[in-house]
């Protein structure tokens, strides 16, 4: 078994607030939060709804499923330890329950002729640390 | 009836720190100073007649204690490049209310002075660093692109079409002694520069540069024994409606929507009276979507308009005189120059790029990740 060298692109940081949003991504399942007060599901994990301003939140499981809503192809490094990873594809994905998300669109050549916004995509998890798993989206399966 | 502030303030001074470009032996706070000196000179004021600082960047404790002054009115809004086109409007409303007579707004960054540039990208506890760093997200280049592609794949818009951008301002800066650079550039020039992140190029992007800029805002009475000719302050308008790029509420259409329309109004000009527009160009699509923004044509028709040379010497609406953050300079918190331009040519400074007869200049800054915007419509004396 080779070690492997430890990971040295940004980690998030868990915090009291966003700990269910992680710990769902790390059992590989997306969690938002959702309000009881507007039935709205949102993202980032905030503790009051950003759309109505209620604390009644909880937290609900998302199909994972989405459209691209933009996408762009990473060619110069932004820091040296993604210089292994150019060209790599940054890309906001809107998920069928309305909420956009930063993440990246792997599975898919960072090619700019084949990959189209308004694409179906889907959830997919990369586990980078013990604690954290990044949702990543790739093209849906079944569209 | 004029809105009660209109007229409310006059730009008397503008400068430049002693050197901009690269300025590798001088910290950001010294950038600041020799700008704010030198601003001073250009108004004719002595700093013992400052009673207002406004600074973004650094504390304006620091800038006020540095140079000596005592303020009784200050202003540290600090949301990116826009800054200190706000700090102008927030300067308006405390001379207006009597709470200041000789503003002084300073802008500084360099290399050698103070954070910012270090390539760790943002603090994991803050939200950028949570929810947009890991997936490599981590400046500007990535966070522009992403709204830039949007524009293209809703509109259409063409990556020759941004770079019809590049090409015009690179004239502007080649007839402007302190751009950096000067030499001029096509469209095919921009292509074969090298992908930062597409759809942009390297000549999609502005500078990197070290410089310091400063502005002094006065009063209507103090403006009639200023060294030089007054330039007004006709609107105002400020406004932000995000702070990561994934929250944008639309990546096509900016916060000048709102502090366009709030300035316009306020100075009561239509777009057919600007006369020059310094608008904001950290990146060439910056410019579109801001131009869009504004109302200078309709939401998505952005990519023909800035095309056959509008924006160039010559062109209906010359935009970004200096060269812009594209050619000339850009620090960081770029926004300070836009006001410097702006000024000069309302003087008729210019020389050689100065626009003929040029009475209106609608500045436009931009902050953040496309997140906040302050507009001013500025008047010649
Ligand atoms: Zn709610």
């Amino acid at each position: 078994m080779t070690t492997q060298p430890p990971y040295a692109k940004p980690i998030p940081l868990i915090t009291p607030e966003n700990e269910r949003f992680w710990q769902g991504c790390k059992a590989h399942e997306l969690w938002l939060r959702f309000c009881n007060a507007c039935a709205k599901p949102y993202y980032y994990p905030r503790d009051i709804c950003p759309i109505c301003g209620a604390r009644d939140v909880t937290w609900k499981q998302m199909s994972g499923k989405g459209t691209l809503h933009t996408f762009a192809i990473v060619h110069r490094a932004p820091t040296p330890a993604f210089r292994e990873d150019v060209p790599f594809i940054t890309a906001i994905v809107d998920l069928d329950e309305g909420p956009r998300m930063m993440t990246n669109l792997v599975g898919i050549a960072p090619d700019p002729a084949k990959i189209t916004v308004g694409m179906p995509v889907e959830v997919t998890f990369e586990d980078i640390t013990e604690q954290i798993s990044l949702p990543k989206f790739r093209p849906a399966a079944y569209p | 009836m004029p809105h009660p502030l209109y007229r409310g303030a006059a730009i008397a001074g503008v400068d430049e720190s002693d050197q901009i470009g690269n300025v590798p032996n001088k910290t950001s706070l010294q950038l600041h100073a020799e700008a704010a000196m030198n601003a001073l000179a250009d108004a004719g004021i002595d700093k013992s007649e400052v009673d207002g600082v406004a600074t973004a960047g650094v504390s304006p404790m620091q800038t006020a204690e540095y140079l000596g002054i005592v303020p009784r009115y200050t202003d540290g809004t600090s949301v990116g490049g826009s800054s200190f086109v706000i700090h102008v409007g927030h300067a308006l409303e405390a001379i207006s209310d009597g709470r200041a007579s000789v503003v002084l707004i300073t802008h500084g960054e360099g290399h050698m002075g103070g954070g910012r540039r270090g390539p760790g990208g943002p603090d994991p506890s803050n939200l950028a660093g949570q929810y947009e760093a890991p997936f490599g997200v981590l400046g500007p280049p990535y966070a522009y692109s992403l709204a830039a592609m949007r524009h293209m794949a809703l509109y259409g818009t063409t990556k020759e079409q941004l770079a019809q951008i590049a090409v015009q301002t690179r004239q502007w800066a080649s007839m402007n002694p302190k751009a950096l650079m000067r030499d001029p550039i096509t469209v095919e020039d921009v292509f074969n520069s090298r992908l930062i992140s597409y759809p942009f190029n390297l000549l999609d992007c502005c500078l990197v540069t070290d410089a310091g800029g400063a502005c002094v805002v006065v009063s209507p009475e103090r403006a009639r024994s200023i060294k030089k000719k007054p330039v007004w302050v006709l609107g105002i308008g400020e406004a932000h409606d995000h702070s990561m790029i994934s929250q944008m509420p639309d990546l096509t259409r900016t916060a000048a929507q709102y502090s366009g329309p709030a300035a316009m109004g306020m100075a009561g000009v239509t777009h057919g009276e600007i006369d020059l527009a310094m608008i904001y160009d950290s990146f060439t699509y910056t410019v579109l979507v801001t131009l869009e923004s504004l109302g200078f044509c309709k939401q998505g028709e952005g990519g023909a308009f800035v095309s056959n040379g509008r924006l160039g010497p010559g062109g209906a609406l010359p935009t970004n005189t200096n060269g812009g953050g594209l050619s000339y300079t850009h620090s960081g918190m770029y926004g300070m120059f836009l006001l410097l331009e702006a000024t000069r040519q309302l003087r008729s400074e210019c020389g050689q790029r100065q626009v003929p007869d040029c009475r209106i200049a609608l500045v436009n800054g931009t902050g953040g990740s496309l997140s906040s915007t302050g507009t001013l419509v500025l008047a010649a004396d």
